[in-house]
């Protein structure tokens, strides 16, 4: 349990938001083109990273806008907080 | 068996104040090379090395724990044991642990405190019913013992359920696996320990895996806290940690992983004499020999390797307890916990091998593998002695993924384990 910055509400507790998974796997551009590993890739595979991961969160019981948060896996903290369509902070990796 | 245990063991040590009872296990440095290498020392990983010592005659192996034997999820988990599960592979898999399982004290030497007290889920709405009793029917058609139970027999057969129709998820039925029920879960990886150990299976405690040496497309080692280990065969059975030791080999797999929790009260007389489960409003519950009650709550929806979980989550699962059992209002929690749990997006586990020679996975258990360590075990033993899956877990392999021939418990069958 912890507490996240939403970028457009301020501190608010974990429980208000909902995880959207790993951020910035891109949709591909030519669907149909893509092969069955292509598409098992896109829709299934995951980092599942122990560590520092980009991820995605909706604001589901307040503003209900998606944004990114840098968090570490391992100890849950959040390092950063960036709306939808920044680029990535560059200082983690 | 070195040291058989017997009534006359017993004795015997007791004469000796039971100063002299031999070791369970051995504990070993590490063999330069081995002919096969399981990463992980739970449940699952020590079964695995013990069915190959036993049933495919492989002795130069060993067992990589980075911390204590049982010390992951084999020792967190609710112990709960069913195979009521819908579709025909998965019926196949647990359907075969269970079965190990009503035998396993014996075949360990070790009593593994299996008690077939029932497993009965909890039906509360209408698509709860007929999902359930459409479960039943799948059930029997492959020979898994299940019944339906009307509001009154599930009141008959665990008194203390409020089966009250104005609750706010009232009882409208259940289903019944009488075979099901709990174990002790410390025991289980104690007796395959010994059992492996007893074979000359090398069993390596605090020794984490720090990478994993390819050539190419095989696996030549391991990289460990303890120095490079050559071997040729790995079988990884790291639960929450699959990812991690993956990107090592540099694979990807579909998991994800979260924290589900678990938490038991003060011990109290006996009270409940079966496990009760409830999908719909995430909550079980069993009584532990000791008295206290064993309950389970949910995961979280987020990747966490913290092994500790939201409060929500349990606040919820209490809520849930207290209505359907309200004798418990007055029961104090003890202890609550969390394990990290690797999740499949098809909520069924896989049981497989990789495009990398001599790399195989077993993971994705997911919130419900304690139930299936025998079977686990023996079956991912199989796939690695002969490089071929048995056709129990033929389906679990990780190209369903591509595939698309997933097995699809999520929604389908009971999600809560």
């Amino acid at each position: 349990m912890f507490l996240i910055n939403c970028p457009f509400c301020g501190e608010r507790d974990q429980s208000e938001f909902s995880s959207g998974g790993e951020a910035h796997i891109v949709r591909p551009k030519q669907p149909t083109e893509l092969s069955d590993d292509e598409w098992a890739e896109y829709l299934f595979m995951r980092k599942n990273i122990k560590g520092i991961q980009f991820e995605r969160w909706n604001h589901v019981h307040g503003c209900r806008k998606w944004f990114n948060v840098v968090r570490d896996t391992s100890n849950d903290k959040i390092l950063s907080v960036y709306k939808m369509g920044e680029k990535p902070p560059v200082n983690y990796k | 068996m070195k040291n058989k245990y017997s009534v006359f063991s017993l004795i015997k040590n007791a004469l000796s104040q039971h100063e002299n009872w031999q070791q369970a296990w051995g504990n070993p440095e590490p063999k330069k090379e081995y002919e096969a290498i399981i990463v992980g020392g739970g449940g699952h990983g020590l079964a695995t090395a013990y069915y190959l010592a036993k049933k495919h005659n492989l002795k130069n192996i060993a067992v990589l724990e980075k911390g204590w034997i049982g010390g992951g999820n084999t020792g967190r988990n609710t112990t709960i044991i069913r195979s009521n599960y819908l579709w025909d592979a998965s019926a196949g898999l647990y359907d075969h642990a269970l079965k190990l399982w009503e035998n396993l004290s014996q075949e360990l030497n070790y009593n593994v405190m299996f008690s077939q007290r029932g497993v009965m889920n909890l039906a509360h709405n209408l698509q709860d019913v007929r999902d359930l009793k459409r479960r039943t029917h799948a059930n029997r058609l492959n020979g898994i013992d299940a019944v339906w139970l009307n509001t009154e027999e599930v009141k008959k057969f665990c008194p203390i359920i409020n089966t009250s129709p104005d609750i706010r998820y009232p009882v409208l039925g259940g289903t019944l696996q009488r075979r099901a029920g709990t174990a002790r879960h410390d025991a289980v990886a104690w007796g395959y320990a010994r059992g492996a150990s007893d074979m000359g299976v090398d069993i390596i405690q605090n020794c984490e895996v720090k990478g994993i040496k390819r050539n190419g497309d095989k696996v030549e080692g391991l990289e460990t806290t303890k120095g490079f280990i050559k071997t040729n065969k790995i079988g990884v059975v790291a639960a929450g940690h699959s990812s991690v030791i993956a990107n090592m080999a540099g694979i990807k797999l579909p998991l994800e992983s979260k924290p589900l929790q678990a938490l038991v009260s003060e011990p109290v007389k006996p009270i409940i004499d079966t496990v009760v489960m409830s999908n719909a409003v995430h909550a079980y519950v069993s009584q532990s020999d000791k008295g206290e009650l064993v309950i389970g709550a949910g995961t979280d929806s987020y990747v966490s390797y913290t092994q500790r979980g939201s409060h929500n989550i349990v606040e919820e699962t209490l809520k849930a307890i207290l209505e359907l059992y309200p004798i418990f209002s007055r029961m104090k929690m003890l202890r609550q916990w969390g394990g990290i749990v690797d999740i499949c997006p098809d909520a069924s586990p896989i049981i497989s091998k990789t495009n990398i020679k001599g790399l195989y996975f077993n993971c994705g258990w997911g919130t419900g593998g304690f139930k299936a360590t025998p079977g686990s075990g023996d079956l991912f033993a199989h796939t690695i002695a002969n490089d071929e899956p048995h056709k129990l877990n033929a389906a679990f392999n990780l190209n369903r993924f591509v595939s698309g021939d997933l097995v699809d418990e999520h929604g389908a069958a009971a999600v809560a384990h």
